[in-house]
């Protein structure tokens, strides 16, 4: 099974290389705990599209607030794949 | 040939906007008229006939605004570096001394530090010291990203706050000679787009001028299997039986694409498409500039501005000159003066004046050597005015007028900041074709390219969605 976890982790070390993302609460949002905006939203949607052909539509995008509703929203979408 | 997406135009909006699609596995070819990049931020050179070798020149840059320091986070800055995956170091940017308002008996300071400018009107304006921090406080707290915002003056807004009709004036100097594209004012949205740029964040530039941001956006874009096509020019937007923008004509092939993104001006694409009965208006700013080369440096003790606002009247008139250029005003930028460029060797400064198109456009080829000299030595005698002691020889000059900038931009009427009709969420009459770059309503270089990600972030990658 994917860990959906770490390859969110990835893909915003890899948009935001300056944020500190190793202790992060997984129950806070994200917004509040590092320096993202809605068009770094639209970049962790488009690299889970590029890199696991992982489609979250535009209405599905506040599912992504936090890590704990990343892994809930995005795991079965691995599973699948 | 079919791609995903076309960009019209290998300016700054152009080229952020094809890295964006790019990065994303959009096919996307940028197609560009001229030879080089950079659209109005381009690059020239010229022959060193002294000394052999060549000179090296910028067309538009003066100074890049929104400056950030490294790691500051959620300026406009920060996310364009953010979205193209661009280090900040790359840009090797060189801060600013300080730049100076300069008017009859009056003078503002300000610099990367917002509180120079706080300090100076204290100073100068002590009984608009809190008029001036409402105003900040009001600018602080706007929304200037909000799309659908409509126009309101500037003027207007800010005799709410600021009383002294002198610092208004000094204030609204630097924000419209570089961005407005409406005389004498400009819309609040922009006002506070300028204000953060400027007063709030400040200016740098990038060592080797706009070609090394160039150079970046132009290697990025390689990298992520962006296509760009130099002399080529777009002869028509094709469009389908329902009206919907399909693809571009270019000599005789037609390059076929579900999006087009122009940058090339709002007017300017529109001619290209059959609506013809959509008129956005041709601003009627357009500019001089004479660029002098001397044999050493301005000393630092003469003068140690980067940038001087120049007004020799109480008011300022934003407008087209009466007559060929207006000597009143002037921008006078001395690059010399960006930290860390300071290297023995030549000087330069270079002087902007606003001009008027129609008189430069109708003027006989025979006359028009003799009216640039008019401008050369109206430039020259205030680059004398505000360096008294300086005894440098010139070595080199060099004037470009709105017929020039037209001639290699091809922007209408030399326009420099576009159309006065904005279209801020990109939208045309022509479904499927959006304006990016400063007829989005975005401005300076850091605005273009910003303008490039967003449109593309939102016609290109959401929607496709």
């Amino acid at each position: 099974m994917a860990d959906v976890r770490k390859i969110v982790l990835d893909i915003i070390s890899d948009i935001a290389p300056d944020e500190d993302i190793t202790e992060l609460d997984d129950q806070k949002s994200l917004r509040e705990q590092l320096d993202l905006d809605s068009m770094d939203f639209l970049d962790i949607v488009m690299e889970l599209r590029k890199r696991h052909k992982v489609e979250v539509p535009q209405e599905d995008y506040p599912r992504l607030a936090t890590l704990a509703s990343c892994v809930t929203y995005l795991s079965p979408k691995f599973t699948v794949a | 040939m079919n791609y995903d997406a076309i960009v019209i135009g290998a300016g700054m909006s152009g080229l952020a906007a094809g890295i964006r699609l790019a990065m994303f596995d959009k096919k996307v070819v940028i197609i560009e008229k001229h030879s080089i990049p950079g659209g109005l931020n381009s690059y020239y050179q010229r022959k060193n006939t002294d000394k052999g070798g060549i000179r090296q020149f910028d067309v538009g840059l003066h100074a890049l605004t929104n400056f950030i320091k490294k790691g500051e986070k959620g300026k406009p800055f920060s996310k364009l570096l953010k979205q193209l995956r661009l280090s900040y170091d790359d840009f090797k940017l060189c801060p600013q001394t300080h730049s100076k308002i300069v008017f009859p008996n009056h003078e503002l300071k300000f610099s990367n530090d917002f509180e120079l400018l706080q300090t100076e009107v204290q100073e100068k304006f002590p009984a608009e010291i809190d008029n001036f921090s409402k105003l900040v406080e009001v600018v602080r707290a706007f929304n200037e990203l909000d799309l659908t915002i409509g126009y309101s003056s500037s003027r207007e807004t800010l005799k709410n706050y600021i009383k002294d009709d002198l610092l208004l004036e000094m204030i609204l100097c630097p924000l419209l000679i570089y961005g407005s594209a409406w005389e004498d004012d400009m819309d609040f949205a922009q006002f506070v787009i300028m204000f953060k740029s400027l007063y709030f964040e400040g200016f740098s530039r990038p060592e080797g001028g706009v070609r090394t941001i160039l150079s970046l956006l132009m290697k990025r874009l390689e990298d992520c299997g962006g296509e760009i096509r130099f002399k080529t020019a777009v002869s028509e937007i094709l469009t389908d039986g329902e009206g919907k923008a399909i693809g571009v004509k270019v000599l005789n092939e037609e390059i076929l694409a579900p999006i087009v993104l122009s940058s090339i001006g709002y007017p300017e694409t529109v001619k290209l498409t059959s609506k013809l009965e959509v008129r956005p208006r041709v601003g009627a700013m357009t500019f001089l500039e004479s660029i002098f080369v001397f044999d050493k440096k301005i000393p630092l003790n003469v003068n140690d501005s980067t940038i001087v606002f120049y007004n020799n009247a109480p008011t300022y008139s934003y407008r087209p000159a009466k007559d060929y250029f207006d000597k009143t005003s002037a921008v006078v930028c001395f690059p010399d003066n960006y930290e860390s460029n300071r290297l023995e060797g030549e000087g330069t400064v270079r002087i902007t004046f606003m001009a008027n198109y129609e008189q430069w456009a109708s003027l006989p080829k025979s006359d028009y050597m003799e009216r640039k000299e008019q401008v050369s030595e109206s430039a020259m005698e205030l680059v004398k005015k505000l360096n008294p002691q300086f005894d440098g020889k010139l070595l080199f000059k060099d004037i470009f007028s709105p017929t020039t900038i037209e001639r290699y931009t091809w922007h209408l009427n030399g326009t420099v900041y576009g159309s006065i009709d904005k279209t801020r969420d990109g939208r045309t009459p022509v479904k499927n074709l959006y304006i990016i770059g400063t007829d989005q309503g975005f401005l300076g270089i850091i605005g273009s390219m910003l303008s490039g990600i967003s449109m593309a972030n939102l016609h290109g990658l959401m929607s496709a969605e």
